[in-house]
């Protein structure tokens, strides 16, 4: 396995990007729009020249190579193809196109321009595109950003399985978590032009870093007072106390899954569970599940329990969800 | 309803207006007279010189178009308006700024003033800035991104420009061609002063309609005529680049639809 090194830091307008990445697999960034995600492409591209540090393939430094020789893959947000060129063209502008037309489905469009194709037969073009250069490495910005819902679903999954297929260090940019955890083996969360967690998906939920992180994969994010004791009890700013097995002191952020937390029409008096007693808020359907707001907590349930409850009638329910389940991370 | 009467009497007269001179070329022309050496002459001089200059505008014009498009720097601005000030310059200023440079009197000490290389000089100067503003903005159209895809997708700079850039400029670059050539044809004043109006040697086309007009009538008639066909066409390219555009690059002119 290929393995691609970052070390490097450029400034750019607002701060400095700065980060040390190894990259074997498929590892994504994820953070808010101007974060300097696409930055760090154009870095590996050779299209960026950073102040300090580098890219480097298999030991191999980049420093000084211009992006024509950096065997990079790149597949734009807006895919970028040739307006003047046909698909064909397109690709066979990076290499023998071979029989990426048929891999990628579309030999039928050879002929066609980039401006007749729908956005998923842009991105496949794109693809095959980058792949006519056989790049030693692949970069995706926002591959799924251009697609509507429907195509996104399909385009995720063959994404996926194109990249598993490829075995390359893979870098893709997107500003959504849930795609970046589905299509990633690693998962960097950047602020700012720094990196504040780098983790397998799983792990960034179990163990967030930070306020930021956990809020940005989709937690609850409370604010509290802790003071120590067998469990940490915690005093939110609503006036609620409710315990984390995590340690803490202080100014805390207290981080909760929506899944981890259930809804409830009457006081459960279990002293192992927090209870958060609140308004019904919205309530909105995510699939075969049911997201519903209660006080200041998101809580996801099913469909089924979501009607027992009678939940979008509104009203008075309580939000439960474990001590164990209850993270505590810095603010 | 008066009201209505008095704009479309006014737009009646002002298209007469305009159109009475090229009507009555036409009405008086023998082309019989195109056949004489002056008109040969000129038409020769006139060819040549509009090659020899525009081929010069188009290799020195658009890699400073192309460097003026894409690089930001301190003064680009200026640089920009010192490219463009021969397009507003009247032409006797172009014409005595010409021989204040190179004529034997001037900077450099040239025997360069009235040879035929001076014409092509003179045109150079008044409509090069022509093309070269033109070849800015088209340039300025071509979007980055694709110029950073061609170069990761293995391209060097070289490739990246003429197989990604200059096709995607290509009808703007063009449409600043025809008007560059359109004004260098039609240069007077700066060739007058700076190459003279020697027969056959740098009397142009318009030169030589000034010439005869008090000479031989008919024959500044006749090469009337024959500019008005040259611009006429050159016109309709212009109309018709214009319009099937590809790149962003948007002409000024109104469609004739």
């Amino acid at each position: 396995m290929a393995r691609l090194l970052l070390h490097f830091s450029v400034p750019l307008r607002a701060f400095e990007l700065q980060l040390t990445l190894p990259v074997e697999r498929t590892v994504a960034l994820v953070g808010p729009s101007g974060a300097g995600k696409t930055s760090v492409l154009r870095v590996v591209a050779g299209l960026l020249q950073p102040a300090r540090g580098g890219v480097s393939l298999d030991g191999v430094s980049w420093n000084g190579v211009p992006p024509e020789r950096r065997r990079v893959g790149f597949v734009f947000q807006d895919y970028a193809l040739f307006p003047h060129m046909t698909v064909r063209a397109n690709v066979a502008f990076a290499g023998p196109v071979d029989d990426l037309l048929e891999r990628f489905r579309i030999a039928h469009l050879a002929d066609a321009r980039p401006q007749e194709l729908s956005g998923g037969e842009r991105q496949r073009v794109a693809l095959a595109r980058a792949l006519a250069r056989k790049p030693g490495v692949l970069l995706l910005d926002e591959p799924l950003a251009a697609l509507d819902a429907h195509t996104k679903a399909q385009v995720r999954s063959e994404l996926h399985e194109l990249l598993s297929e490829l075995a390359l260090p893979t870098l893709l940019v997107t500003h959504d978590y849930e795609d970046a955890a589905s299509l990633a083996d690693e998962v960097g969360v950047l602020v700012d032009g720094r990196l504040r967690q780098v983790a397998p998906p799983a792990e960034l939920v179990a163990r967030p870093a930070d306020a930021f992180v956990a809020s940005f994969t989709g937690a609850n994010l409370l604010h509290g007072t802790a003071s120590r004791g067998e469990l940490t009890e915690v005093v939110l700013a609503g006036g609620e106390r409710i315990f984390s097995t995590d340690e803490g002191e202080g100014e805390v952020g207290v981080v909760v899954y929506p899944w981890e937390v259930s809804v409830a029409r009457a006081h459960a008096d279990d002293s192992a569970l927090n209870v958060i007693r609140g308004e019904i808020g919205s309530v909105v359907e995510v699939g075969n599940r049911v997201r519903v707001r209660v006080g200041p907590v998101t809580a996801e349930v099913t469909e089924s329990s979501a009607a027992r409850l009678e939940l979008s009638s509104g009203g008075v329910a309580y939000a439960t969800f474990k001590a164990t389940g209850t993270r505590l991370v810095p603010l | 309803m008066i009201r209505r009467a008095v704009v479309w009497g006014a737009a009646l007269a002002a298209l007469a207006f305009l159109a009475l001179p090229i009507a009555a070329i036409f009405a008086r022309l023998s082309f019989q007279h195109l056949a004489s050496s002056v008109v040969t002459d000129a038409l020769g001089v006139s060819v040549k010189t509009t090659f020899v200059a525009q081929a010069l505008v188009l290799l020195a014009g658009t890699p400073t178009a192309w460097v003026l498009a894409r690089h930001r720097f301190r003064g680009r601005s200026l640089v920009v308006t010192l490219v463009e000030l021969p397009i507003v310059l009247p032409p006797a200023v172009a014409g005595i700024g010409l021989l204040a440079a190179y004529g034997r009197m001037g900077l450099l000490h040239t025997s360069l003033p009235f040879t035929q290389a001076a014409v092509v000089v003179a045109v150079a100067f008044v409509s090069g800035p022509l093309y070269v503003r033109q070849a800015i903005a088209a340039f300025e159209g071509v979007d980055e991104t694709l110029v950073a895809a061609s170069r990761t997708l293995g391209a060097g700079p070289v490739k990246t420009f003429f197989h990604v850039v200059l096709p995607l400029a290509r009808s703007g670059l063009a449409a600043g061609e025809a008007l560059a050539f359109a004004r260098g044809l039609g240069e007077f004043g700066a060739t007058i002063m700076f190459a003279g109006s020697l027969q056959g040697v740098t009397q142009t086309l318009p030169l030589a309609v000034y010439q005869e007009f008090d000479v031989n009538f008919h024959t500044a008639l006749a090469l009337g005529g024959l500019l008005v066909f040259v611009s006429a066409a050159l016109l309709v390219t212009l109309k018709w680049l214009a319009s099937s555009s590809t790149s962003a690059f948007r002409f000024a002119l109104s469609s004739s639809s």
